[in-house]
């Protein structure tokens, strides 16, 4: 499945919390039902902004891992209203 | 200057406060089961006021800092278990303090051995940790049990999650919100987001696919895992109390240890009641003593777990551990 990917946001070495602020900032932007993908450092960045993304309504519906160790994430913006 | 504490004591003056049913003498005891504790300074005394889990109404605030102007000193202090005390008050004022504070319904707090004052977290309210409902389990603590008198004091506790932020286990009797995680396997993505959630360990992914390998004995029972899973593939299956006896602190602390997981809000007045009937019953004849002293004594932990048995039966987990020292002074 290829999700058409609306805006690319680039998270690495950015820390906590900045990283949820900018991926917050990114889907502000955003039309509901868009997708954003993220790419995230492994440790903190990955126990803490999936979480948050969550918790705002948005959702996660595919997580990549990369070779240098990060994460690709692609999010549906405000997806979790949906089912 | 003559000490008019002594002197008033002399012509038998009654402070003129009810305290418990009881219109308080100039009795250092009968003021101390009101809340009330003599300060260094002549004829004054702080008065401790009962804010259980440290919720105060803004509409009791106003009012405790119109009764602190008038009567108490330029501060309040914030005691160690939540409650607001007013320093520096004349015992002569008592009466007029309890007046006022009851026009809002603020209460005064109670010292001695007694159950003291429940303390607690914000709870799962409104703070993204919180799994269970400290709050509600405070008011309805300190509204049944509040002042039950017993060998020693008497201290309960609610903490939300695992991070403890209540202390359960320096409290007499402490309970823990915890919640137990099941996985569904058919709406898993393999996402590994789980096991970056958990702190503890206690979930690994599959180096192939991505799921999550759940590890129960290093599982802390926060949810994390539930609150970060993408797909709700983490799901609540149980919730409820963890619940420890026998801490405390002071000069000899105490760390108590679980006895029961799991229970819900309906069992925690039963939890309550059989402990304290317990400790009321088997409190007797060793002075000033604490539930986690007297649980240390093999014979007596015996009887203790035996009696929640036959009352609680499988709710008590299967080998509980009797409460053990936490010393600091002579480490």
């Amino acid at each position: 499945m290829t999700e058409n990917i609306n805006k690319r946001l680039n998270l690495k070495g950015v820390s906590c919390p900045l990283n949820f602020v900018k991926t917050k900032l990114k889907l502000e932007e955003m039309q509901d039902k868009q997708i954003l993908e993220v790419i995230l450092d492994d440790g903190e960045p990955m126990k803490n902004v999936p979480r948050s993304i969550k918790e705002e309504g948005h959702k996660i519906i595919k997580v990549e891992k990369l070779p240098d160790g990060g994460f690709k994430l692609l999010i549906k913006k405000g997806g979790r209203k949906d089912g | 200057m003559a000490d008019k504490f002594i002197e008033d004591k002399k012509n038998k003056v009654k402070v003129d406060t009810t305290i418990e049913g009881k219109t308080g003498e100039i009795d250092f005891n009968t003021l101390k089961s009101g809340g009330l504790i003599k300060q260094r300074q002549k004829d004054m005394f702080t008065v401790r006021l009962r804010c259980p889990g440290g919720r105060v109404p803004l509409s009791k605030l106003e009012k405790i800092l119109e009764v602190a102007k008038k009567y108490a000193s330029a501060y309040v202090h914030l005691s160690f278990r939540q409650s607001i005390e007013l320093p520096y008050v004349d015992y002569r004022n008592f009466k007029a303090i309890y007046a006022e504070l009851e026009k809002k319904g603020q209460k005064v707090a109670s010292c001695g051995p007694r159950l003291r004052v429940p303390t607690a977290c914000s709870g799962c309210e409104y703070n993204p940790n919180g799994l269970m409902d400290t709050q509600k389990m405070v008011k309805l603590v300190d509204e049944k049990y509040f002042g039950m008198e017993f060998a020693h004091k008497f201290k309960i506790s609610f903490s939300g999650c695992p991070i403890d932020c209540a202390r359960t286990n320096e409290n007499d009797l402490g309970f823990q919100g915890a919640v137990k995680p099941d996985w569904n396997e058919e709406t898993c993505i393999g996402c590994r987001i789980c096991s970056k959630a958990c702190t503890e360990g206690a979930i690994e992914s599959d180096v192939e696919t991505g799921k999550p390998i759940y590890n129960p004995e290093k599982c802390l029972y926060c949810g994390d895992c539930i609150r970060a899973c993408p797909t709700d593939s983490w799901q609540e299956e149980m919730k409820g109390w963890v619940v420890r006896v026998g801490g405390r602190h002071g000069r000899h602390p105490i760390a108590g240890h679980k006895i029961a997981e799991f229970v819900s809000d309906q069992d925690v007045p039963r939890f309550i009641e059989i402990i304290t009937k317990w400790y009321k019953e088997n409190g007797v004849g060793y002075g000033r003593t604490r539930i986690g002293t007297i649980l240390q004594i093999p014979a007596k932990w015996d009887s203790f777990v035996k009696t929640l048995r036959k009352e609680l039966k499988d709710k008590i987990i299967e080998s509980p551990k009797p409460p053990s020292k936490n010393e600091i002074h002579f480490e």
